[in-house]
């Protein structure tokens, strides 16, 4: 079944609202839902949720032979799933412009922003290199699902820890947890994804050319990313340095509409970054804390 | 008493009515079998019995009240979305006054106020906007402005509880307009849209099913009768 669209009451209140600056959720235009992180018991689990919207990422490395063509580097893939869980409008088995979406996009924050050092990934070359397989399930959707997969994605990658291996000669020996400590995967950077909805100025004001810039929110709840005119998805890192910018279709923008959500975004991803950064540090010092019972 | 399903359950009585979740059993010493998990409810006298569930998806049972999208149009009526598994049906005569020279006009997209005035395993359910005995409206009927707030079940279930505190509390502070269909949509409209919002956001803080993943860990608590005045405060439209 293709998604209900909304009705026109929902439109025009919330096209009403947003043109005073109201959301319905009460937050302001340009505010997130603060995400919240959870790890589960295992290294490489997360389950992030912005508001409503949850995601569980998980990472899991196996040893395998490397690509002929490059012999030095490790492999990642990445799985994503929108189970119909997370919404009446998902069938397993028919997928979704969505799904495609945040699936390609995942694919080009994750693994080709080069954010995983794929070399330091080897073990030997040309016949053994690990590969990370992420997965990304999304279990409930209130919009903005994107983000939220994006930062479980990534902060699992961040949380994993691959076993130590030691080569000696052509012998591989993969020591267990318990035997030597687990090491991290060496991460470049962060990239984090931020969407943005666009909407059409009301057209009362049309005439006046001072007010023609479009009306512009920060993470869009399910509603408003359905009545948005545009959706412009950008990921980048707390470093200023930009991965992907997206923007599929929907209304036109001038160069400073594109400057101003760079800025906020930049703003938005330091912000994000040392929430991701504190999350992690809680959570090894409790693990620490465990073992030192024992 | 919780419940599983395939129980068997409630007493026999000359005059047992059975609700949601229960389904009639010959075979069972003529009482009643379970269909759903949840908590087992009955009247005083133990006519009446019940089973009250959480849950998102509505499935449709006859007599509700439920709010519905119009989703297109057809020879002789509109197909409306319920947000059921199935879209139902809505006769253009089933309206107040209709006649066959004068039906209403809806448009894709508009909102209806309905009952259900069918609801069968193997066929789509069918609404009607009129009270079948007095061929008056009784409140059903489109739904114009406002706007449409969606929540689980059991805040619908709770929100036409006349003791439930939180309508009335609303009420007090600002006049409001309220459809609750008990399929997981509420239509509101307080004239203003910081006030209709306020409305949608404390139906929203009172919602017992917070779509939290994992227990114990609550990022909020639902909204209690002492907390809406702070909250309204909070919001600015006290």
């Amino acid at each position: 079944m293709r998604p209900p669209s909304p009705s026109i009451p929902e439109r025009e209140f919330l096209l009403e609202s947003l043109s005073q600056s109201l959301r319905i959720d009460g937050r302001l235009p340009l505010e997130l839902r603060t995400p919240v992180i959870q790890f589960g018991p295992e290294l490489g689990w997360v389950q992030c949720s912005y508001g409503k919207t949850h995601a569980i990422a998980y990472v899991d490395a196996k040893i395998v032979k490397p690509e002929a063509a490059r012999p030095f580097e490790g492999l990642i893939s990445i799985n994503s799933e929108i189970s119909p869980m997370a919404s009446t409008e998902y069938e397993t088995g028919r997928t979704s412009d969505e799904e495609v979406t945040v699936t390609r996009m995942l694919d080009k924050i994750l693994r080709r922003s080069d954010a995983i050092d794929k070399e330091s990934l080897c073990i030997l070359a040309g016949k053994r290199v690990w590969h990370l397989r992420l997965t990304v399930q999304f279990l409930a959707d209130s919009g903005n699902m994107l983000d939220c997969g994006c930062l479980a994605g990534i902060i699992a990658f961040k949380h994993f820890r691959r076993p130590d291996v030691e080569v000696i000669g052509d012998e591989v020996i993969v020591h267990s947890p318990s035997e030597r400590a687990p090491i991290p995967l060496s991460l470049h950077h962060t990239p984090l994804c931020f969407t943005f909805a666009f909407y059409r100025p009301p057209t009362a004001t049309t005439t006046s050319s001072s007010s023609s810039e479009p009306i512009l929110i920060i993470d869009p709840s399910q509603l408003e990313q359905r009545l948005a005119a545009g959706l412009v998805s950008i990921a980048l890192n707390a470093q200023k340095e930009i991965c992907v910018l997206n923007k599929l279709g929907g209304v036109p923008l001038g160069p400073e509409d594109l400057l101003r959500v760079i800025e906020v975004a930049v703003e938005k991803a330091r912000e994000v970054d040392k929430l991701v950064e504190k999350a992690l540090a809680d959570d090894w010092e409790e693990r620490k804390a465990t073992v030192e019972l024992r | 008493m919780i419940v599983f399903p395939g129980q068997s359950a409630a007493q026999n009585h000359p005059n047992l009515k059975l609700g949601p979740g229960l389904v009639h059993a010959p075979s069972e010493n003529n009482s009643a079998i379970t269909k759903k998990a949840g908590v087992l409810h009955h009247s005083q006298n133990n006519a009446r019995w019940w089973i009250d569930t959480h849950s998102r998806r509505y499935v449709s049972s006859a007599q509700e009240s439920v709010i519905g999208i119009v989703n297109g149009k057809t020879a002789d009526g509109y197909r409306v979305d319920i947000g059921a598994a199935h879209n139902a049906t809505l006769d253009a005569l089933a309206f107040e006054g209709a006649t066959k020279r004068n039906k209403p006009n809806l448009k894709i997209g508009s909102l209806v106020y309905a009952r259900v005035s069918l609801a069968h395993k193997d066929m789509d359910p069918e609404l009607e906007c009129f009270d079948a005995q007095s061929h008056k409206s009784e409140g059903f009927g489109e739904l114009k402005g406002g706007f449409m707030l969606r929540c689980s079940l059991q805040m619908c279930r709770l929100l036409l509880d006349p003791s439930h505190f939180l309508l009335p509390r609303l009420g007090q502070k600002f006049p409001l307009e309220v459809a609750v269909g008990v399929n997981g949509r509420v239509w509101i409209d307080a004239k203003d849209s910081r006030k209709t919002i306020a409305v949608a956001r404390c139906i929203e803080a009172c919602d017992p099913d917070q779509y939290g993943i994992t227990s114990g860990r609550r990022s909020r608590l639902p909204l209690t009768v002492d907390g809406v005045g702070n909250f309204l405060a909070e919001m600015d439209v006290a």
